[in-house]
């Protein structure tokens, strides 16, 4: 059940979208953003999930993947739908009319758009984490962040510990997934009893867990010193990050749909 | 004796359905005997792990079908603790799962699952400490002061007591001094001598098997390789070495005396029944002199 956890998923490739250089990837990634909300009519919207598609398309992802991305914010979703339905008053006669609650074809509208952009944003931004590694993804951040250095933001440290995080987040669930067997074998119910008792049976758990990452985190910090870690200062890659010729001209494919995406601001009327 | 495990064309996939998909179990099928004490091996990856955790219903089969003592495991899902009493296992480092303060109620956290009565609880608890050697002192310390292999025999006390009739370990020597693999194997030998269950022991020590299975299961490429007693598949050196797996030391010694022209048996895996061998020889060569 735990396999299940989504944070970061990375879904290897080795198509266009993967070999991306990951700065790009990130500053393109809030662009579209920006545009979803800047182009906000039906045909903006329209044209940025056709590229999205496209791009989904040539990363091979399948269409599951952003099901189950979309899984956990369908609250959201529903939410802001209901919001819009209700609140959102319009001119002219409203559609039905229950109590006091009206709905405008506005309303309507508006609810579906805005439901529409909000999965768009998601499936957006899971393509980075799908076709970027979590240690890519931090250490471009770093060097995107590099300026902040200047005014002393710790960004190698920063950087250092998003990239420990992540890399331990797998071998985590997969102890808490041995530990959970463990103590399943020796009749632990885990997923049956009252709100009490289900806390109560966290303990087998939690202990051995806490036990093992700060084993872990003692084991990890003196291979870092007996390989002469001291911090960000002088320290060279061995993959370092270069922009290619593909890089630019993918960068500038990408640049052009979507000026033309934003450009439709101006010849269809908004909301 | 009766079939106390038997497993039907069980397939296991993990992931199914994503790009890293693993068919970590291919069709497997075999049968335990009730009392025996079986050795699994078979290279990393084979899908020993696997298939051990399907035993006590920690995995479900893809497909396929496991009865313990005749029953279909997962006739009904909601039943499946009562076979995870009935199947003790032993996951690797099992030290990394004490959590409670004093080893005593470490190892009863087991038999306290199973609703059994304080008296019953306190009779297992001695009872499996016992026989892992850890003595009533050690039972009030905290389990984290112990030493790795103190650490690791008050793990397996804690499946001990549950008296399942199945035990199966994986791996329970890995990473213990010489002195500590053999007390820990024994205990289990006692155990399986003493109260007659049946045991899995999953290894890569071949030395291990070779001294306490009656019978070896190899696992290769997801699938059963070889499945008979100790000494026939031992006899089969060359075909366990195309495996990727090794034999005992003293059967390496055999097989290279085979190849000089010394007429000796196939068989032979352990020390004791080497220098049995060795003797007889040596009788046969002074007769051949005389």
């Amino acid at each position: 059940m735990l396999r299940d956890i989504t944070i970061g998923q990375h879904f290897p490739g080795n198509s266009l979208v993967h070999r991306f250089d990951p700065r790009l990837k990130i500053l393109l990634t809030i662009l579209y953003i920006v545009l979803l909300f800047a182009a906000a009519n039906p045909l903006g919207l329209a044209l940025s999930i056709a590229w999205l598609a496209v791009l989904y398309k040539m990363a091979k992802i399948p269409v599951r993947m952003i099901v189950k991305s979309l899984k956990p914010i369908v609250p959201i979703i529903l939410f802001t739908c209901v919001l819009n339905l209700f609140f959102v008053t319009g001119q002219g006669e409203p559609l039905v009319q229950v109590w006091v609650l009206r709905i405008y074809a506005e309303g309507v509208r508006y609810a579906i758009l805005m439901a529409v952009r909000v999965i768009t944003l998601i499936a957006g931004t899971s393509l980075l984490t799908y076709t970027t590694s979590p240690i890519v993804l931090t250490d471009a951040i770093e060097r995107l962040l590099a300026p902040f250095n200047k005014i002393h933001m710790p960004v190698h440290e920063l950087a250092m510990m998003m990239t420990i995080a992540l890399r331990f987040i797998p071998t985590l669930v997969e102890e808490t997934d041995k530990i959970m067997n463990a103590q399943k074998a020796r009749g632990a119910m885990l997923d049956s009893g009252t709100l009490k008792e289900r806390m109560h049976a966290m303990i087998p758990i939690l202990i051995p867990l806490f036990i093992s990452a700060f084993r872990r985190a003692d084991e990890l910090a003196m291979a870092m010193e007996c390989r002469c870690y001291h911090g960000g200062e002088g320290r060279t890659r061995l993959k370092v990050l270069k922009y290619t010729k593909q890089d630019a001209i993918s960068c500038m494919v990408c640049m052009a749909v979507f000026a033309a995406i934003f450009a439709t601001r101006f010849f269809v009327p908004g909301l | 004796m009766a079939e106390i495990i038997r497993v039907e064309d069980l397939t296991y996939i993990y992931n199914q359905g994503m790009p890293d998909e693993t068919v970590a179990l291919d069709h497997v099928s075999f049968g335990v005997q009730q009392g025996d004490f079986v050795g699994i091996i078979g290279s990393t990856g084979s899908g020993k792990s696997t298939l051990i955790t399907h035993f006590n219903g920690i995995n479900r089969p893809t497909s396929g079908k496991i009865y313990i003592g005749g029953e279909d495991m997962w006739a009904d899902p909601k039943q499946i603790r009562k076979f995870r009493f009935q199947v003790g296992l032993v996951f690797q480092y099992p030290e990394y799962q004490l959590f409670e303060e004093t080893c005593y109620a470490d190892i009863a956290f087991g038999p306290k699952n199973m609703g059994l009565s304080p008296e019953e609880v306190d009779r297992r608890v001695k009872f499996a400490a016992g026989f892992v050697g850890i003595s009533e002192e050690i039972l009030k310390k905290s389990p984290f002061e112990l030493s790795g292999g103190q650490k690791r025999r008050v793990a397996i006390a804690g499946v001990m007591a549950m008296e399942p009739k199945i035990l199966v370990l994986d791996e329970p020597a890995a990473g213990l001094d010489p002195e500590g693999r053999e007390m820990i194997l024994q205990q289990v030998k006692e155990y399986h001598r003493r109260t007659g269950t049946t045991v899995l022991l999953v290894s890569h020590s071949m030395e291990d098997i070779a001294n306490y299975a009656d019978k070896v299961l190899v696992m290769d490429n997801a699938r059963v390789a070889m499945y008979a007693e100790t000494a026939k598949i031992f006899a089969e050196a060359p075909h366990l070495l195309e495996l990727g797996l090794s034999v005992p030391q003293v059967t390496k010694i055999f097989i290279r005396l085979r190849e000089m022209g010394l007429d000796i048996p196939q068989d032979v895996y352990t020390v004791p029944y080497a220098v049995k061998t060795i003797l007889a020889a040596r009788k046969n060569a002074e007769k051949g002199v005389l």
